[in-house]
């Protein structure tokens, strides 16, 4: 068998990369140069994508390479950005000016946790900018220069912004302790869009961002594809269950519009839990369609820049127009979700040509979701599950001992804690949390979320995976867990790789793949398989 | 490193008050001068930063929510962590600037090796030590108003008989003086101790320390050990309070006491300390999350290049009407 390569969990050997070193350098943080490691950098954006969404700088290059082939006013180019941003955003100003470096947040990260790099405390991470921020924009810094903490901006420190911030999964952890609510995310954002002014992104997320555009989803799936997708879906929804579901695509006068992320179209084991989506319409009867130019619910403008987040996402509410449904449903997602509820009204709203999103099934008006008029799924399966308008059988789901991660967006930008517990609970009868500083608001990140989750990034997706992996390996020693669900498509792809590195046996699940479980839909034959196309275990006592 | 730098600047500051006052006799100068501009400094300076930030919009709603959204009527919201209206948000920054809320919430991270294993669990110290200098910095501040105003407030001398509950000393010892520098010391303690914080931190973090320790215990000082006049100390203060400023008949600590703090004014818009109005204003505190409930505006929002669906029905007609998928227009195919 040939050598483990960086890109490659077989490469870290556990007890190596458990030898977290939390010393800091001797040299201080100002002079301790980036170290590009193999397994902890993402490759940058390929010349063609940048060409195709018009943004600047296309060309070729590495960050290994002495000279990035910056613009020639690059530094003119920064300073004004900031200038721009800091008059733009309340959050950008005030978080360079009142952090106290009390370092309450210092140990807060789980790239800190896992790695021990300083510059991942957040505290640093955002001193990588505000150093820049006080020499060339705060009189102090004019005047006393690094004695109150300001340094100039040369390529060395664009090599760190590089770095750092696509070492930052703007999960906001940070933010539930920091006692002024600074929100790294918030500070990554604006770096991030400061160095796509120059050109320096990443493939990771700019593909994905130009296969948006163009084909309406991450993937660059194009209509004919997806429904060949559904298609594949249906078939082994018809094996399981004996089912024909139907398959609407861009169909007009629907009266919902589903938007879910593409992740879940390609890879295990998040295609369940989009089989479980058309399981769950079909029983329920809902009067819905896909939609394959807006078949994207997430939005990796999120990690590009605040204009690229509006350009993508535009799409949802035109379709929703063209398509003259009343309202909108979503599926399973974080950084989506982060979208939906704090941006999307606002960037392409107001949605007043759809109506209050009111459930067809119970009659529940969404009030929650009045103005977007944008539902999320959870919620309306839970109002479902409480109006008893589904026939659950969770002994179905008894193999199974589950927990659930709460996936960083949905918690900490929206508050949804209760929705999926109430869900899991109702399909599932084995049902546990993690220890209580891992879960909630104060949940762990997956380690590749905001488009870090790429394999050439192993090493860092691995140590940032290690504080949840670790409070999975601990309920999997204590309470035999088997299955971790998690509301969110970044998590079903790259939490399956930090369970099989640091809880090994336990393996990710969406919620709607155990709704369509245990769900006992009309006409179905004698239920034997899982969507997993596994024969399905039941506890003792249930026939 | 970063200590000695602000600690030289410390030694300068006392070094200027001992060469003006002790030597070159410019009582005036530190006496009023100096306390004038300092107020002067710190009234305009914070104005101009407040209305800063005030001014700057906050393009979206980007609240940090801490707890259950509102969301389905059976399901009940944490009204104060995740707030969804003005009385709530109002609750959570209160108890953010009251109570320091989010800095309760600390945890502390322990890596067993050999095990392999992380254990989190609650950790108050830091929150504990930042109420306590706070809150007695506030109490000693009021308890100041009595050289300030005649007749004394009420609110004064309540604090006063309060803080000295004690009776300790003549004259009485004023236990938030004692917490106020244990604070404050265990604070810079701190800073030099946990590694990490030794390495973020800057010259900037261990100043206002310095400033505020020296004040305090130059202030001890006087009281306690030198036994200052005090009702020399309360004309000479109101005097600057009504603009009949006169200088002098006081010891050169006093005037040490006074100059730091008019540093401490005159620094104070200019540095990490306007966390104490920024906190107000923070916009992942002060926000409702009622997102989906209420549209927000974003006031310089623009148009943006988009993708329309006739572009992309233009590029993909072919394969839509091969696979079935309805289309707009099917003759230009």
């Amino acid at each position: 068998m040939a050598e483990p390569r960086p890109d490659e969990m077989e490469f870290y050997k556990q007890e190596e990369l458990v030898q977290i070193d939390y010393t800091p350098p001797q040299t201080s943080w100002m002079r301790t140069p980036v170290d590009f490691r193999p397994g902890s950098w993402i490759y940058p954006a390929k010349a063609r994508h940048l060409e195709y969404l018009g943004l600047a700088n296309p060309r070729e290059w590495s960050p290994l390479d002495e000279d990035w082939k910056l613009p020639e006013d690059w530094k003119e180019i920064i300073f004004e950005g900031m200038r721009e941003r800091l008059n733009k955003y309340r959050s950008f100003k005030l978080f360079m000016d009142i952090c106290v470096r009390c370092g309450a947040c210092a140990d807060k990260c789980h790239f800190y946790i896992g790695g021990g790099d300083p510059k991942n405390m957040p505290v640093l991470r955002a001193e990588l900018l505000r150093s820049v921020y006080r020499r060339d924009f705060t009189l102090a810094g004019k005047l006393v220069g690094k004695w109150v903490g300001a340094r100039e901006l040369t390529p060395e420190v664009l090599k760190e912004w590089f770095y750092y911030f696509f070492q930052c999964t703007e999960c906001r952890r940070c933010s539930v302790f920091c006692p002024y609510g600074i929100d790294t995310a918030e500070i990554t954002i604006m770096g991030r869009e400061l160095l796509n002014l120059l050109g320096l992104n990443v493939n990771w997320v700019i593909e994905p961002v130009s296969n948006c555009f163009r084909t309406g989803n991450h993937l660059g799936i194009q209509p004919h594809g997806l429904k060949d997708t559904l298609e594949f879906f249906a078939e082994d929804i018809e094996e399981v269950t004996g089912i024909q579901v139907e398959i609407p695509i861009n169909r007009k006068g629907a009266e919902i519009l589903f938007v879910t992320p593409s992740g879940d179209f390609l890879a295990d084991p998040g295609t369940y839990t989009c089989m479980g989506y058309m399981m769950l319409f079909h029983e329920l009867g809902l009067d819905y369609t896909w939609s394959s130019y807006a078949s994207e619910g997430g939005n990796f403008g999120l990690f590009t820049s605040h204009e690229m987040i509006k350009r993508l996402n535009a799409k949802i509410y035109a379709e929703a127009r063209r398509l003259g449904v009343k309202w909108i449903l979503g599926g399973e997602c974080g950084h989506m979700w982060r979208v939906l509820h704090q941006y999307m009204d606002t960037m392409n709203g107001p949605a007043d040509f759809l109506e209050v999103p009111k459930s067809p099934v119970t009659g529940t008006v969404f009030e929650n979701a009045a103005s977007t008029r944008m539902v999320h799924i959870i919620e309306f399966v839970a109002d479902a599950i409480r109006n008893n308008k589904l026939r659950l059988d969770p002994s179905r789901n008894d193999g199974l001992r589950v927990t659930f991660h709460d996936s960083c967006n949905p918690a900490r930008s929206m508050g949804f804690f209760e929705e999926p517990r109430y869900v899991i609970k109702s399909v599932c009868n084995h049902f546990c949390e993690m220890p209580e500083n891992t879960i909630r608001e104060q949940t762990f990140c997956c380690g590749g979320g905001a488009g870090l989750g790429t394999d050439e990034n192993m090493e860092m997706r691995l140590r940032g995976g290690f504080p949840r992996g670790n409070a999975v390996r601990y309920v999997q020693e204590k309470h035999g867990v088997n299955r971790l669900a998690c509301i969110c498509a970044i998590d079903r792809a790259t939490l399956s790789t930090v369970c099989d590195y640091w809880a090994p046996g336990v393996e990710v699940t969406g919620i709607h793949e155990l709704v369509a479980n245990a769900m006992v839909m009309e006409g179905e034959k004698e239920r034997t398989l899982n969507l997993r196309l596994e024969p399905i275990e039941r506890g003792e006592g249930v026939s | 490193m970063n200590v000695l730098v602000a600690l030289t600047a410390l030694l300068l500051l006392g070094g200027i008050v001992y060469l003006g006052v002790e030597i070159a006799g410019l009582e005036f100068l530190f006496g009023v001068i100096i306390p004038y501009a300092a107020v002067l400094t710190f009234l305009i300076g914070l104005v101009i930063r407040v209305i800063s930030w005030a001014r700057t919009p906050v393009p979206f709603r980007i609240t940090t929510t801490c707890g259950q959204q509102r969301s389905l009527s059976w399901i009940s919201p944490n009204r104060i962590d995740n707030p969804s209206t003005t009385l709530g948000v109002l609750g959570r920054m209160a108890l953010e600037i009251f109570l320091f809320r989010s800095l309760f919430r600390n945890t502390r991270n322990e890596l067993r090796e050999g095990e392999n294993r992380l254990v989190i669990g609650p950790s108050k110290w830091l929150w504990l030590m930042g109420l306590a200098f706070h809150w007695s910095f506030l109490i000693i501040l009021l308890r100041h108003l009595r050289l300030f105003v005649e007749p004394v407030p009420q609110i004064t001398l309540l604090i006063q008989s309060l803080d000295g509950f004690f009776q300790v000393g003549v004259p009485v010892v004023y236990s938030t003086s004692l917490l106020f520098v244990t604070a404050a010391t265990l604070l810079f303690v701190r800073r030099i101790v946990l590694p990490q914080v030794r390495y973020l931190s800057l010259p900037t973090d261990y100043f206002p320390l310095f400033l505020l320790i020296s004040i305090a215990g130059s202030g001890i000082i006087l009281r306690h050990f030198i036994k200052i006049d005090i009702v020399r100390v309360k004309e000479v203060v109101l005097g600057l309070m009504t603009f009949r400023p006169e200088a002098g008949g006081l010891p050169v600590l006093f005037y040490f006491h006074l100059f730091l703090v008019s540093v401490l004014l005159a620094y104070f818009p200019f540095s990490k300390l306007v966390h104490m109005a920024g906190v107000v204003l923070s916009p992942t505190r002060n926000l409702a999350n009622n997102n989906r409930r209420i549209r927000h505006v974003n006031p310089w929002d623009y148009p943006v290049k988009t993708h329309t669906y006739q572009e992309y029905e233009e590029e993909f007609r072919g394969k839509m009407i091969g696979a079935g998928i309805p289309v707009e227009e099917e003759d230009n195919g």
